[in-house]
């Protein structure tokens, strides 16, 4: 367990800058997932605490200790790859003991480390098999096996699911899950899908372009995305945005969308600012056509059984999905009513950073 | 015998012969003549006396002259098969020849001689192998000397070259450095230059060493080939970066990593460098022939130019040995082919 202070990371590549001005703590034993579009930083942040890349200023502190001279093989963390990167080789066995052969441990408590290794993760019977002879989901916990033995101060994961299937992706993630529960293991956790985060952080950074946009646990970005973005790139299916201009109604700050008068929660807003609404598809409610605040085209309905997910068209052209719940019948082309409940509205200024509610 | 007809008789569909079928079995046919008629040629001349390999038009078979011993004449006689005046057939052996007449005798009445214009007689012969072709020389010439000169400079420069050219390549491909371009393009241009042209400067640089007139000079100004370089490096780009970070993160030396991930991954691309290389050092003429000066250094290819002096080449000697000099190539072709075409399709390299 590790603990991990980075101040002003930053990493060129020549004049291309991918990372600016990272700052983050993980403490110990947290499960920390950066998340973000591809091509944002996230696997190069990673990369760059691991060791595998130098940044190129900035201040990066494992237990207090500056870290940035020393190579990645003494940087005692442990890093699982996308492609698994298993020697193929080398048995299963052989992948497991070769960190700890290079760092001269007695041959005894190596057997000793893979075999309890190999039982928590179940690949006991695998040992002797090459990894062209393993299933993607037993690749996998090899990666993951790799790393455990070596007792690692941090585990680094980079999109460790993104080979797999969906069904079995699901199924490791809870693995996952219980096996940082069960080591007490300090974890950073690379992935696009922001499904993964929420299910597995105990905090996330969200990252786009080379900067952090948000550092929360997931229900606070879920509950107050700092921006724009955040907003959109975090819940599914993703917030609506709509662009409008404030007016004073009785009683406060409301805006006007088609032709209809909607109130904001209490906001400190000169009126006719120029901002944009966000309200996620599971807050926003259907009405009759003439009774919502916005009437919405179908242009998709999508049956989950649970919910219906529709998908329509404002008179603007916006695309705004709404979740109706249980099995209501529903056609495309039809044209139905959108209430936006107050309380549950998100503000966004010009520039997309969130305002605060009153 | 069935399995081994289908086998031969194998068709695209299985049943009836398509065209594609019968061009390709031409094209077969035309390929193997090409590749192995000059091999079969080699090996059954090899097998000939000196006056069958003089004959012209050359026969296919080694022939030799029949003789027999016939009393009253000390030398053994060729027999000849010779059609006589009054039409009948006789096999007599020839004393001598004078002119267009041959004065032969019958083995079984040698008193008489007999006058014979030669057209009239051919001589009797039957297949037969020279052996003495292969036994003179492995007894009269220091033939296993050569052959292990010429395996200990295969065997050592094939792996200093597998060793140096893979750290070459493993250096070119997995690490960024400042003028990697650059220092690959120089070690390509050296593929443009010939031996011809730096064989002086060599000489010059073995001399000096004092490795002239000894195996290792034969050996070490061949074992940097810019071809191995280019071939691993080509092979090594394939290996992902991932397995590497993951030795990083395995706490592994550089060393080890070249040592224990790269080198074992590349053993296809190490394995058509061996064949190239073998058949390279061992096919080497005109560099041992400059460096080697004393008969018991000299390797097998230059040893086989003894054979040919300045006016008398003895070819069923020079024929034999090369038969034997190219058995080990063989040899090594055929249990390694698997290897090589895997290999040259992976490499990308013809």
């Amino acid at each position: 367990m590790s603990h991990l202070v980075l101040r002003q990371v930053t990493k060129e590549y020549g004049a291309v800058r991918v990372l600016h001005c990272i700052d983050l703590e993980v403490g110990n034993g947290e499960f920390v997932v950066f998340v973000g579009p591809s091509g944002c930083g996230k696997s190069t942040l990673l990369r760059t605490i691991a060791g595998l890349e130098r940044a190129s200023s900035g201040e990066i502190r494992l237990d207090d200790r500056l870290v940035n001279d020393v190579s990645a093989a003494d940087r005692g963390l442990a890093m699982v790859f996308q492609s698994y990167a298993l020697y193929p080789h080398m048995s299963v066995r052989q992948n497991l003991a070769f960190g700890l052969e290079n760092s001269r441990m007695p041959r005894d408590e190596i057997d000793r480390r893979v075999t309890e290794a190999a039982k928590m993760l179940l690949i006991e019977p695998l040992l002797n098999r090459k990894p062209r002879q393993l299933s993607g989901g037993q690749r996998q916990r090899v990666a993951i096996g790799r790393a455990i033995v070596r007792r690692p101060g941090i585990f680094l994961l980079d999109e460790p699911l993104s080979n797999l299937d969906a069904e079995l992706r699901v199924v490791m993630r809870a693995e996952l899950a219980a096996l940082h529960k069960r080591l007490s293991a300090t974890m950073i956790y690379v992935t696009h899908d922001q499904t993964e985060a929420m299910t597995l952080a105990d905090r996330i950074v969200v990252l786009r372009d080379g900067r952090i946009e948000q550092v929360g646990t997931p229900l606070d970005l879920y509950n107050n995305p700092a921006n724009r973005f955040v907003a959109g790139f975090i819940g599914s299916p993703r917030m609506n945005f709509i662009e409008a201009e404030t007016i004073p109604i009785a009683g406060g700050v409301g805006v006007q969308v088609n032709g209809k008068q909607q109130r904001l929660p209490h906001l400190d807003l000169a009126p006719g600012s120029k901002i944009v609404l966000g309200i996620r598809p599971h807050s926003a409610t259907v009405t009759e056509i003439d009774q919502g605040t916005i009437p919405l085209e179908l242009t998709l309905v999508e049956q989950l059984g649970a919910e219906t997910i529709l998908h329509g068209k404002t008179d603007r052209g916006e695309i705004f999905t709404v979740s109706a719940p249980g099995q209501g019948r529903f056609s495309m082309g039809e044209r139905i009513g959108i209430a936006l409940p107050p309380e549950d509205l998100h503000v966004f200024n010009a520039e997309g950073q969130a305002l605060p509610r009153g | 015998m069935s399995a081994l007809s289908t086998f031969l008789l194998r068709r695209r569909g299985g049943t009836g012969w398509h065209w594609t079928d019968v061009l390709s079995y031409i094209w077969l046919a035309l390929g193997l003549f090409l590749m192995f008629g000059p091999v079969l040629w080699l090996v059954v001349s090899s097998f000939k006396t000196p006056a069958n390999l003089a004959e012209f038009p050359p026969t296919f078979m080694p022939l030799d002259a029949q003789v027999a011993q016939v009393q009253g004449y000390e030398q053994p006689l060729p027999l000849f098969r010779v059609t006589l005046d009054d039409g009948s057939e006789k096999i007599l052996a020839q004393v001598r020849r004078v002119g267009i007449m041959a004065q032969m005798v019958d083995p079984e009445n040698p008193g008489t001689v007999i006058r014979v214009p030669i057209d009239k007689r051919t001589p009797v012969r039957a297949v037969n192998l020279a052996t003495e072709n292969y036994a003179e020389p492995l007894q009269q010439f220091d033939f296993l000397r050569y052959f292990q000169n010429s395996i200990f400079v295969t065997v050592m420069a094939t792996l200093i070259t597998l060793v140096v050219n893979s750290m070459a390549a493993f250096a070119l491909s997995k690490y960024e450095f400042k003028g990697r371009a650059a220092v690959l393009g120089i070690i390509l241009a050296t593929l443009m230059v010939p031996l011809s042209v730096i064989v002086v400067p060599l000489y010059l640089v073995v001399n000096s060493l004092n490795l002239f007139d000894t195996l290792w000079g034969v050996i070490l100004p061949t074992v940097a080939t810019p071809t191995g370089v280019f071939l691993l490096r080509q092979y090594m780009l394939t290996i992902p970066d991932e397995l590497i970070d993951a030795a990083r993160m395995d706490k592994a030396s550089e060393w080890q990593i070249y040592w224990r991930i790269v080198l074992p991954l590349a053993a296809p691309a190490l394995a058509v460098l061996a064949i190239f290389s073998v058949m390279w050092r061992w096919n080497d003429f005109l560099w041992p022939l400059i460096v080697l000066s004393r008969k018991e250094h000299y390797t097998l290819q230059v040893g086989l130019n003894a054979f040919s002096g300045e006016l008398n080449v003895q070819w069923h000697f020079v024929l034999a040995m090369t038969v034997l000099s190219i058995v080990p190539v063989a040899l090594i072709f055929l249990f390694l082919q698997r290897y090589i075409t895997a290999g040259i399709a992976n490499t990308g390299l013809k």
